[in-house]
Parts: structure tokens; sequence; C-alpha cells
């Protein structure tokens, strides 16, 4: 992941760039299966290396496909980046150590999910009971922002050839005066 | 692209599949990993697969911009309408044991329809974004 990443940020060829962060969603999505988080891979994968790409490709066809050189060495950009990780790095020293059972995470609402899951909620995948059951309002906001981003990407560009034709008409019919 | 006859064919080949393997994801993520938010992409990436390989006027033909417009919507009102459905019976807000005879099938009835909600929403929402983005180069 770290050479996708780097290699990302050296190449110019916008093209390829689109194709490595597809291949860095895919490593992404290892990652997590690897920590067993199937669910969360799995839409790594879909969202991450499939439907993005498709759309960066679609950006890319409009725009040109390299990137142009800047010359002045963008200095603070770099300090502003090289702050903001360490400031996070910082803010993870003091989590407990990855999969310490005693973890306040593990205790308090996990193992009421994990215990009665099966006979309050039914289906064998706990994640479907928490993400649809449990958690039924944060899913509906979930999905609301899917909706606003549609919507606010349909009101930015996606009426514009709708918009033009009926310019044109107004043109005509002033014409036609 | 029109003259591609291997990935003509192949994505033909493919897209049925995809498209069976959507809604698998979809109805199965009870038991398996999987969901609404999951299949609603692999459906919408079978389609575009299909609009960019032939030709996004074909599939504005299959599937015409407003389909996908009203799917945005209808996906949320059914989500939000579930819950509404609940609370009308007697319930709270998007809790779906009062929905059938007893709490366990009223859960699964409930949550078959959510993720539903969220797979319509979420497959729309990528073509809607798809279309806009290809519809800007002509």
């Amino acid at each position: 992941m770290m050479v996708t990443a780097i290699a990302m940020v050296r190449l110019r060829n916008l093209f390829a760039v689109v194709m490595l962060s597809g291949i860095f969603s895919l490593l992404a999505a290892v990652l997590y299966v690897v920590l067993d988080a199937v669910d969360v891979a799995f839409t790594e994968a879909a969202v991450g290396a499939g439907i993005s790409t498709v759309l960066m490709l679609g950006t890319l066809a409009l725009t040109k496909s390299e990137q142009k050189v800047t010359a002045r060495r963008p200095w603070a950009p770099l300090f502003m980046v090289t702050l903001t990780g360490a400031l996070l790095i910082y803010g993870t020293l003091d989590m407990p150590p990855f999969g310490d059972p005693t973890a306040p995470i593990h205790h308090h609402v996990a193992p009421r999910y994990i215990e009665k899951s099966g006979s309050e909620v039914g289906p064998s995948n706990i994640v479907t009971s928490i993400l649809a059951s449990y958690r039924g309002y944060d899913t509906l906001g979930e999905v609301t922002v899917i909706f606003t981003a549609a919507a606010g990407v349909l009101i930015l560009i996606g009426r514009g050839r709708r918009r033009g034709r009926k310019s044109k008409d107004i043109l005509k019919s002033e014409g036609m005066k | 692209m029109k003259f591609k006859s291997v990935l003509r064919v192949i994505s033909k080949l493919l897209i049925p599949p995809i498209m069976m393997f959507a809604l698998y994801v979809q109805f199965h993520g009870d038991y398996g990993p999987g969901g609404g938010f999951q299949a609603g992409v692999i459906f919408a990436s079978a389609f575009i697969l299909y609009a960019l390989i032939f030709d996004v006027d074909y599939a504005r033909k299959a599937v015409p911009a407003w389909v996908t417009r009203t799917g945005l919507a209808l996906g949320l009102m059914l989500y939000a309408g579930v819950g509404v459905f609940g609370l009308l019976l007697g319930g709270n807000y998007l809790n779906y044991s009062v929905l059938a005879q007893d709490a366990a099938s009223g859960q699964h009835l409930g949550i078959t329809l959510i993720e539903f909600g969220i797979g319509v929403t979420v497959a729309s929402a990528m073509i809607t974004i798809f279309y806009a983005f290809a519809g800007q180069n002509r």
C-alpha cells in the first residue's frame, strides 16, 4: 500500500494514478479481510475499487490525462499534511493495544449484540442486524447522505443539457419575434 | 468502443452473473457478508459496464434517467416508510418487531424491506451520477 501511495503521488499520468488508486482500494480490502471485517472489505472492493475507479475514468474522459508540472515547491501543504499526520498518530497513542480484550469498546454494547442479536433480531450475520436494526437511525442517515450526494450531482451538472436546450428555445422564440 | 468484439462478447457473458450476484448479496445479507449498500453498488457496476462497452445511449434506452431518479427517492421513502409504518402499528420509529405477528418475523420483514430500499437508492444514485458524468462530453 505504501508503494502504491508513493507511486500515485509521483506519477504524472492520471490514467495510471486512477488504476493505482483502484489497486490501493483492493489492497485495503485485503487488509480488512485479514482483520476479519468481511462486510467492510466487501464494501471497499465494490465502492473503492469498482465504482469510484469508473467514475474517475469518466472524469478523465472529460479532462486531460496528464498532470501539469507546477513550478513552485508546495512546502506549506507538505507541512500541514505532516502536522495533521503527526497529530493523528499522537491521538492513537492513548488507545488500548490492538486486540486487547479489556478495551472499553469490547465492554460497552458489543457483548449484548453478540449474545442477544440472534434471539432479538434474528439474522445470523450480526453486522446486518446491528446495521439494520440496532443502528437503524444511523443507516437511514447514511442512505440520506447517498441520496443527497446524487441529488447534488444532479443539481450541479445533471441538468445542464436540458437547460441548454431551453435557452436555445428561448433564443429561437426571441428570434421569431 | 463499438467494434471491440472480445470486450462485447465477454461483457455480455459477464453482466447477467454480476446482476445475479448483486441480487444474491442483496437477499443473502442476513446470513452472509453483504447487504443493500454492496448489492446496490454491484448492480450499478454491471449496468455501468454495459454502458461503457456498448453505448451510454443504449443504456439510457434500457433504464431512462427518470427511472433512476425515481428509484433514488423511492428507496429512501421505502426505508423511512417502514419506520412510519411501524409507528402507525404502535411501535417506536424503525422498530420492526411490530410489523408481523411475532417479533422475529417482524424483524426479518423489516430488515429485508429496508435493505431493499438501501439497494434501490444506492444503485440509482450510482447510475444517476454516472449518467450525469457521461452526459457532459457532448
